[in-house]
C-alpha cells in the first residue's frame, strides 16, 4: 500500500514563472586559436582544421572553426562574485530543492564561427515544468543562450537544469 | 572522402569513435570549458558529494558526439543542429563508445538534410548520453 498521496502546492511560484523569457546580462566570449586548438585537444579530435590554420582554409573556413560544442570563452573578470556551480539566482520554489544535474544540452548552428569571433551571448528561461521522477519531485528549467556576432544570431544553445 | 547525402541510407551506423577518459584528459577538458566543478578531478570531493569517485563531465561526452558526427561528415558537411542528455553516469578509465544511427534522409529548403540519433554507451552497453544530430550534406 502506498501512503495517501498529499495534496501539495506547486513547485513553481508566480514569482518564477514571471522570470520566463526575461533576458539575462549579455557576455562577451572570445573565440580565439589557442582555445580553439585547447577545446580540440581535450576533445581528442584529429582533424587538422582545428589545429591548424593554413588546414583550416584549404577547407574552405576563414579561420580555425569551433569543434562542435565549443562557443567561445567568456572574458574572465577577477572581481567578479564566485560562482558556486550548485546555487540557482532568483526566485526560488516553494519547497527547497537542494541538488542539481544538468539535464542536457543542445546547439543550433546557424553558420561557422572561426577563431578570431567574439561573440555576445545572453540567457533566458525558455521553459518550467515540474515533474515527477525515480527521485522525487523535479523541476526542469529549460535555458536559451542566444549568440550573437556583429548582432547577428549564429548560435542558439538550450539547456535543461533538473532540480530535486 | 567525406559522406555525400546521395550515400546516406536511413538505418545505416555510422563509424563508432571509442573514447576512454583518463583523469588528466579531464583536467584538459576543465581548462578548455572552464568548468572547473572539483568531482571532475577531485576524488575525495567527487565522494564527499555522495559520489563513488570522479564523473567524467556531460559536456565532455557531448563533445565526443560532436566529434562522431564532424569525423563522418568531414569539412563538406555542417552540423546544423545537435544535442544530447545526461542520463548517466560515466568514470575515467572506462570504456565510453559514440555511436550513431541514421534515423531520416530528407531536402527542406534547399538543403539535403540528415537526422541521427547518436549515443554514448557504456562498457555495459548503457546508452549514457543520447541525443540527435541535423546535418547538412553535399
Amino acid at each position: 500500500m502506498s501512503a495517501p498521496t498529499e495534496a501539495k502546492e506547486p513547485l513553481i511560484t508566480p514569482e518564477m514563472r514571471a522570470t520566463i523569457g526575461v533576458e539575462g546580462r549579455s557576455t562577451t566570449q572570445e573565440v580565439d586559436r589557442t582555445m580553439v586548438r585547447l577545446f580540440a585537444r581535450a576533445t581528442g579530435h584529429t582533424d587538422p582544421v582545428y589545429y591548424d590554420v593554413e588546414a583550416a582554409k584549404a577547407a574552405g573556413y576563414r579561420d580555425l572553426p569551433c569543434p562542435p560544442g565549443f562557443l567561445g570563452t567568456p572574458i574572465f573578470n577577477p572581481g567578479a562574485p564566485r560562482m558556486d556551480p550548485t546555487a540557482q539566482a532568483g526566485p526560488q520554489p516553494s519547497r527547497p530543492l537542494r541538488r542539481i544535474l544538468n539535464g542536457g544540452t543542445e546547439i543550433e548552428y546557424l553558420t561557422d564561427i572561426c577563431a578570431g569571433d567574439v561573440l555576445t551571448s545572453a540567457t533566458h528561461v525558455s521553459d518550467m515544468e515540474e515533474t515527477k521522477g525515480s527521485i522525487g519531485d523535479m523541476l526542469v528549467v529549460t535555458s536559451k543562450t542566444v549568440y550573437k556576432r556583429n548582432g547577428e544570431v549564429v548560435a542558439i544553445s538550450t539547456g535543461k537544469l533538473i532540480r530535486y | 572522402m567525406a559522406i555525400t547525402w546521395a550515400e546516406v541510407q536511413e538505418g545505416m551506423s555510422i563509424p563508432e569513435l571509442k573514447k576512454n577518459c583518463s583523469t588528466q584528459q579531464l583536467v584538459v577538458w576543465a581548462a578548455a570549458s572552464g568548468d572547473f566543478y572539483q568531482i571532475h578531478y577531485d576524488d575525495q570531493f567527487a565522494k564527499n558529494t555522495g559520489l563513488s569517485g570522479i564523473i567524467v563531465h556531460g559536456a565532455l561526452k557531448n563533445a565526443f558526439l560532436g566529434q562522431l558526427v564532424h569525423d563522418w561528415i568531414g569539412n563538406t558537411g555542417k552540423i546544423k543542429k545537435y544535442g544530447c542528455s545526461y542520463r548517466g553516469m560515466d568514470f575515467p578509465d572506462q570504456d565510453i563508445t559514440c555511436k550513431g544511427v541514421v534515423t531520416r534522409k530528407f531536402e527542406a529548403n534547399g538543403e539535403k538534410l540528415v537526422e541521427l540519433e547518436i549515443w554514448t554507451e557504456n562498457g555495459e552497453g548503457k546508452k549514457t548520453t543520447p541525443g540527435t544530430a541535423t546535418v547538412v550534406l553535399p
